[in-house]
């Protein structure tokens, strides 16, 4: 049956209603419509009831009754319409809360890093930690790093007979990008993730809280610690990283040719210049800082179960990643406008 | 024994119990969204006194009890230790009440990444600043004696059991010569042996060290072995309070399902 509508905006319970009124009795319905203001409570009682019901209740609008009928899929339309909206307001919530929490998680590791009480050695030990057994993973990743790039740029720089740049071509392109953005994503991935589930599981067997009540700052104990270790360990990792990546570079040169250690790093140092060392220190102290910052507040504010440690060290994984990625854009392009 | 009277003043016990609450709690409120898990409780503990906080899981307990160090802030009403209320004391002041409580965590909540000696020796480090090396020892050797663990001294949390693990807490918790001791159900998840053990070493931490305390359990061994006086929560009100016989004697089913 084709059917046509109209909407009554006079129900409390619902802001609208779709009226399926069959062609024909259009003009029975839109009498209904006329009476739905004064007669509320007959049509919100009328779609719940059968009529037997609304026909001892309001006589006066029987002869409505049958032809207006309030289709059940339009009710669940605008009940998930409702819902969807609901849904959508608690994510943009989440999400400013999100950015509220970040901020004044930032704003009190800063202030907390310059307050009196230092927790020196704490420092120190995750100086140990991040930078001594990060050691040999970022070597073996310098080493391949400085081999691979070498292997693969040899065929190219030979068709265009520039061989003899090849130490130098390297060697900047190591300095300036590969070694920070690789080294950091290395970082990222155990660093972040050590923080992230480290501090979550500390979180879950309340051993935040417990330090909390003796009298200890955790802030400053776990956070601004591992936040400054990391912004600190993380360029030192880099510039490791960038020396064996050049050393790979040598050995990688020597795959197929003959050139001395002495010779190939002169040729790879004489290309680089100061332009191109500042900028790739910097941004490499924004990546540590972006890592621990992010690996704790991952591990700090983890829930309270055992899975959220894993989400905990999952999330400081991803993010941090990402948001190295994002710092290396932004620190090219301010590279671009000052060098 | 009628709910929500008090049948039993701590007062009534001269000699042990002083008359002076060293905590005062006064409608407490807390929420966590819609929940409403604590609902105006009131309780003190006195001087020297024991006091178990019954419940059910789910009634507030252990809210009740973070909300007197503040790890927990409150929707209302007062929190008062030592007369200060904790809940509008700034950070330093905050830090100072701290140091006079000591909390046994339900967990034990032993730093993983440090060994039995450095979890003891924590704690004593920041709190009493300036202390020499051989006063720490000693300190050291002294709790850990009291709790009957003299040969842990250097192993890892993650080599003791969980019975090992509550009494080097306990020890980490009375290494700082607490007044007021916090237990968050203390013999939860060990045996009964062991949880007999624990709750002898809670009454001789109140002899020896002359604390007052809470403690949290649905453990009612513990409980009847421990408590001077006992408040039952439910539904995060003050259900009853009494001392051990008083519970024992009701007719109440709601306390008498507990009891049996």
């Amino acid at each position: 049956m084709l059917e046509r509508t109209c909407i009554i905006h006079t129900f409390q319970e619902f802001p609208s209603f779709i009226l399926r009124i069959p062609q024909g009795r259009f003009s029975v319905a839109a009498e209904c419509v006329n009476h739905a203001k004064i007669s509320e409570s007959y049509v919100t009682h009328g779609l719940r009831h059968s009529p037997n019901f609304v026909r001892q209740k309001h006589s006066n609008m029987i002869r409505f009754n049958p032809v207006v009928k309030v289709s059940g899929f339009a009710r669940v339309q605008s009940v998930r319409l409702s819902e969807k909206t609901m849904a959508k307001t608690a994510v943009a919530h989440g999400f400013l809360t999100n950015i509220a929490d970040v901020t004044l998680f930032i704003m009190r590791v800063a202030r907390e890093t310059f307050s009196r009480r230092f927790e020196f050695n704490e420092f120190m030990r995750q100086c140990f930690q991040i930078g001594n057994k990060s050691l040999p993973l970022i070597s073996v990743t310098g080493i391949i790093m400085g081999l691979v790039l070498t292997i693969q740029s040899r065929p190219a720089l030979i068709r265009f007979g520039a061989v003899t740049l090849l130490p130098g071509m390297v060697a900047v392109s190591l300095i300036r990008e590969m070694g920070p953005v690789i080294t950091a994503l290395i970082c990222a991935g155990k660093i972040g993730s050590g923080m992230g589930a480290e501090l979550g599981s500390m979180k879950v067997t309340e051993q935040i809280d417990a330090m909390e009540v003796s009298s200890t700052n955790p802030m400053r104990f776990l956070v601004v610690t591992r936040v400054l270790a990391a912004t600190i360990m993380v360029p030192l990792l880099i510039l490791y990283a960038d020396a064996l990546g050049i050393a790979g570079s040598w050995v990688g040169a020597n795959l197929k040719g003959d050139v001395t250690f002495f010779l190939f790093f002169s040729q790879a140092f004489s290309h680089i210049r100061f332009s191109d060392f500042l900028p790739a220190v910097i941004k490499s102290f924004f990546f540590g800082a972006v890592i621990g910052l992010v690996g704790c507040y991952k591990g700090y504010n983890a829930g309270r179960g055992t899975e959220s440690v894993g989400i905990a060290a999952n999330s400081a994984v991803v993010l941090a990643s990402l948001l190295v990625i994002i710092v290396d854009m932004i620190a090219v392009q301010v590279t671009d406008m000052l060098f | 024994m009628k709910p929500e009277q008090p049948v039993t003043k701590a007062e009534k016990t001269p000699g042990i119990i002083g008359n002076e609450p060293v905590i005062a709690i006064s409608k407490l409120r807390k929420s966590f969204g819609k929940q409403e898990v604590l609902h105006d409780v009131s309780l003190k503990l006195m001087n020297g006194e024991n006091l178990v906080v019954l419940g059910k899981s789910g009634s507030g307990k252990s809210v009740l009890i973070k909300c007197i160090v503040r790890l927990l802030f409150s929707d209302g009403g007062t929190v008062s230790v030592f007369g200060k209320n904790v809940m509008t004391l700034n950070d330093e002041e905050l830090s100072e009440v701290r140091q006079k409580i000591g909390f046994l965590f339900q967990s034990s909540a032993l730093y993983d990444s440090m060994t039995v000696r450095q979890n003891l020796e924590f704690p004593l480090r920041r709190i009493w600043r300036g202390l020499s090396e051989k006063n720490i020892e000693d300190k050291v050797h002294e709790v850990l004696e009291n709790v009957g663990l003299a040969d842990a001294l250097n192993k890892m949390p993650s080599q003791l059991s969980g019975g090992m693990r509550k009494r080097i807490s306990l020890a980490r918790t009375i290494i700082v010569d607490p007044l007021v001791m916090l237990y968050d159900e203390p013999t939860t998840g060990l045996d009964p042996v062991t949880s007999d053990e624990i709750s002898i070493l809670i009454n001789e931490v109140q002899k020896k060290y002359k604390t007052s305390s809470i403690i949290i359990t649905h453990d009612i061994r513990c409980a009847r072995s421990t408590a001077n006086r006992i408040i039952m929560l439910r539904d995060g009100v003050v259900y009853s309070e009494g001392n051990v016989t008083d519970y024992e004697k009701t007719t109440d089913p709601v306390i008498k399902s507990f009891f049996q």
